[in-house]
């Protein structure tokens, strides 16, 4: 499976690289994984959907790029921002003046604690899960936040990804620790620059302690020519609340694993999620909220508008386990297809082995409403104009969910840039 | 003496399984073990032509080439495919008349509750049954009543016999030998089962109905039907089946082709009690059985079950809509107590313009038990106007049970409207307590409300049926709350 790097470059990783907060024990057995692993074809249950070809089939290096002018890509104006390009930190545009209470870090630094080693690679499952254990023998840098008990960030922290080059590989790993009663608001954007076939394959992992409340924005607008793996593997203490909201909007590939666990009682959880795809673009957006423990609480939405040639497929999968009584599960999954050549696919499940639950979830797939779009354009509205209204009030469902103006605002833009609401 | 306390419990152990018994009839079985060699004395015992023989050989080659499928949502120990008999007929005379029928024989049908006696059919409704012991059919009714409108109904091999070039056409057509694991053990093996023909424009004045028993030991049951309604015919076909009590696992894996053309309609239910196994999961039939239909246009394919019984149930009835405005319905209720699993669902695949298809499913699942419902949606491109509606609800009876729901939704086509929704929950406290206020007792109000929370499917089922099915819906969560 080497293959997708050079060999020289692997030797680079592993003597030039870094050990840091990533043990070298975890990276050897992802190695390990590596040498026997092959690339999941459609056959495999969590790939049923996704075909990996246009990966699979090429060689990507590792490069390490510059970017000049970062303003098109900062999504809040007031907030820390850290920019990593192609996958390493480049401090020089990055923020400087960090808040206290936050500890923020690169995970190739020695500054690491013991409960920070402990932290990484806990709940990553590397077995049979090629992307993870290619992110964990080849990580270069990526960042480490941690948001230290207590404290209440009133600034938004972004975390600006932005890949360059042609072929690149960004292996990016990320590790966001909100301690016990700490509240933050993490922006992760994903953009590309002058990139053509490039593979961003991210990791966060997130541990979210006791009473802390932990809002992530992600935004994904790499160029539709790259491919995306990303991964966000979430561990949840009692009386915590995660919400994620997953915006889509470019990108050839994309495949975003969110993995939720919530192991405390009293949890909230809300994964919100949108995509508007054009072109011939595929995302495939595989959810997973398992509720370990009892009393918990857990709230699923995404939305998609699929268009031209593009695939949508969502996979969201909420699993009780025994003993975890009185969750309440919702999952919802609605998707408008606007031509005859796009496809979506979904697969809303729900495994539930506790008898005292409320567990739902619902998907539907048609089309705008044409007596609606008749009665618009009957009020003076062109056919145009009355069809952009209708897809965004159904859009904007998802786009509400994010609380933080700025982000709203750019993902807004966004929209414009990309589609001129011409959908 | 009067009734004690003991009798009560007696009875309540007796009912859990009414139809554990054993019918001591001779029967004529070949030796265990799957080979060409056993295919080629099926075939032979059976009388076939060679096409038939050539079909099933081909069969076999294909299914040595498969693997057994994983995919499903149940953990069983795989059967020993070389440890089953394939063959096992009960020994008989050809039956002139009912009354040449060995009283054995039909003690067994009695306690079953079939009647096969045409002169002593109930007033109204009439039912035409084929009874398929073990490997073969035993006896059909109402044969000549049926064959006067030109409606075939008969037993598999009378139809590879009398009616070789309708079975040649048919057969294979909706299920191909390749199509699944055991599809091609079965179109391997296949004993007997039922054939039926509905001619252009008739409208079948009865219920056809197959029994289907399994009562020897050791033995596997491998049936085929083959439903075949002309343009603008319709027909409404019951399957049953049961099991006596034992401790090993028996194998059923059956196929099911519906044909329904030009503006026919077939309506098929089922209600599945096979042996569950014991308290401990000890036990009990595993059901692999592979059900589909072909609609062509205008046509309407429905599908019934209910499925109370069998250690391990794998059943998808599917509907392809492959002609323009046909329409595919599933209705099911599956109940799972102690320790059965359960993994059903349907499949509707749309191809044609206008097609429309509605899937209600209700798990009930009680005990150690697993119900999963897997459904497969799937629009293609042509499909312009497809309409899908899904409702999948489930309820859980313990805390130690499971219900899983793995829907697969697919579209290719900007005109189609889908949706689908699920529930799982209990029943509420609240609804119980309302029951008890009113004087009833706690177990009850559970069968009342389950046979509530139930009844969208059982409106479905033909009058008969429907009283059975809540009969067996009451035993089947005796005891399942705690």
């Amino acid at each position: 499976m080497s293959e997708l790097l050079n060999s020289t470059e692997i030797d680079l990783i592993n003597t030039n690289g870094y050990t840091g907060v990533l043990a070298a024990e975890q990276k050897q057995k992802a190695s390990k994984i590596l040498e026997t692993i092959q690339f999941p074809t459609t056959r495999t249950e969590a790939w049923k959907y996704t075909r990996l070809g246009k990966i699979s089939n090429k060689k990507f290096s590792i490069q390490k790029g510059s970017v000049s002018d970062i303003s098109e890509y900062v999504i809040s104006k007031d907030a820390y921002t850290i920019v990593l390009i192609n996958g390493i930190i480049d401090t020089s545009l990055s923020s400087t003046d960090l808040p206290e209470g936050v500890i923020c870090s690169s995970i190739k630094d020695t500054i690491s604690t013991e409960k920070l080693n402990s932290l990484v690679g806990k709940n990553l499952k590397l077995e049979n899960e090629i992307f993870h254990s290619l992110n964990t023998q080849n990580a270069l840098d990526g960042s480490i936040l941690l948001i230290k008990e207590k404290t209440i960030l009133e600034k938004s922290i972004q975390l600006i990804h932005i890949l360059t080059g042609e072929h690149t590989i960004s292996n990016v790993r990320n590790l966001i620790v909100s301690e016990k009663n700490s509240q933050a608001h993490i922006i992760q954007g994903f953009f590309s620059e002058n990139a053509t076939e490039s593979f961003t394959n991210s990791v966060t992992e997130i541990f979210v302690e006791e009473n802390a409340h932990l809002t992530l924005d992600k935004i994904q607008f790499e160029d539709d020519s790259c491919y995306q793996v990303s991964t966000e593997q979430v561990e949840q203490a009692k009386n915590s609340t995660f919400t994620i909201n997953t915006i889509t909007l470019n990108g050839a590939l994309v495949r975003n694993n969110l993995n939720i666990k919530v192991i405390g009682q009293n949890c909230c959880t809300n994964l919100n999620g949108a995509y508007l795809l054009k072109g011939n673009q595929h995302v495939d957006n595989h959810t997973m909220v398992d509720h370990i423990a009892a009393h918990c609480e857990s709230h699923e939405l995404y939305k998609g508008v699929v268009n031209d040639k593009s695939t949508a497929v969502f996979n969201g999968k909420v699993f009780v386990r025994k003993d975890a009584q009185k969750i309440n599960a919702f999952q919802s999954n609605a998707n408008v297809l606007l031509s005859d050549d796009a496809t979506i696919n979904s697969k809303p499940e729900l495994e539930i082995y506790a008898d005292d639950v409320k567990c739902s979830h619902g998907s539907t797939t048609g089309q705008l409403d044409e007596e609606a779009v008749f009665y618009l354009r009957a009020r003076g509205l062109s056919e145009k104009s009355a069809r952009k209204l209708m897809i965004s009030a159904f859009i904007d469902d998802v786009i509400n969910k994010i609380e933080n103006k700025e982000v709203k605002t750019f993902v807004f833009g966004l929209l414009q840039k990309r589609f001129d609401w011409e959908i | 003496m009067s009734y004690t306390e003991n009798d009560l419990a007696e009875d309540l152990q007796n009912q859990e399984y009414k139809y554990g018994f054993v019918s001591n009839l001779e029967s004529e079985k070949i030796p265990k073990g799957l080979s060409e060699d056993i295919i080629r004395l099926i075939s032979a015992k059976k009388e076939e032509p060679q096409w038939l023989l050539d079909y099933r050989l081909k069969a076999y080659a294909i299914w040595l080439e498969m693997t057994e499928p994983e995919w499903a949502h149940v953990q069983y120990a795989k059967p020993d495919f070389q440890d089953i008999i394939y063959y096992s007929a009960v020994k008989q005379k050809k039956y002139e008349s009912w009354d040449d029928v060995e009283p054995e024989m039909k003690e067994t049908m009695k306690k079953l509750g079939i009647s096969m006696d045409e002169q002593k059919v109930l007033t109204g409704t009439n039912v035409a049954v084929d009874f398929v012991m073990d490997s073969v059919s035993v006896a059909t009714s109402f044969k000549s009543k049926l064959s006067e409108l030109g409606i075939i109904f008969c037993s598999f091999s009378e139809g590879v016999k009398n009616h070789p070039e309708l079975i040649k056409k048919y057969m294979g057509s909706v299920v191909p030998t390749t199509d699944n694991f055991y599809a091609a053990l079965n179109s391997a093996v296949f004993t007997d089962g039922s054939f039926c023909y509905i001619p252009k424009g008739v409208r079948c004045p009865m219920e056809l109905s197959t029994y289907f028993r399994i009562n020897e030991q050791g033995t596997g049951q491998f049936e085929r039907t083959l439903v075949v309604a002309d343009q603008g015919s319709y027909v409404s076909y019951l399957e049953g089946c049961t099991a006596p009590m034992r401790d090993e696992n028996q194998l059923h894996a059956a196929v099911v082709e519906l044909i329904a053309m030009d503006d026919a309609e077939i309506k098929y239910s089922t209600v599945q009690n096979w042996y569950p196994g014991d308290k401990d999961g000890k036990g009990g039939i595993f059901n692999f059985v592979t059900k589909r239909g072909i609609c062509e246009k205008n046509a309407k394919i429905s599908w019934t079950q209910v499925e109370t019984g069998s250690a391990v149930t794998w059943k998808y009835p599917s509907c392809i809509l492959k002609g323009d405005n046909s329409v595919g319905e599933f209705y099911s209720v599956a109940v799972t107590n102690h320790h059965q699993q359960a993994d059903t669902g349907t499949k509707m695949i749309h191809l044609g313009k206008n097609t429309k298809s509605t899937i209600i499913s209700k798990g009930v699942s009680g005990g150690k038990s697993n119900n999963s419902y897997r459904g497969l949606v799937q629009i293609h491109k042509g499909a312009t106007n497809a309409r899908n509606f899904s409702q999948c609800d489930s309820l859980l009876m313990s805390d130690e049970c499971g219900a899983h729901t793995f829907p697969y939704i697919e579209c290719k086509n900007s005109s189609a409207k889908i949706e689908h929704e699920a529930t799982t929950s209990k029943i509420g406290e609240d609804q119980i307590f309302y029951c008890q206020q009113r004087g009833i007792s706690s177990e009850k109000a559970i069968s009342l409300i389950v046979n509530g929370y139930c009844k969208e499917v059982l409106n479905q089922l033909p009058m008969e049926f429907a009283v059975e099915a809540q009969k067996l819906l009451a035993i089947s969560l005796d005891n399942s709350v705690g």
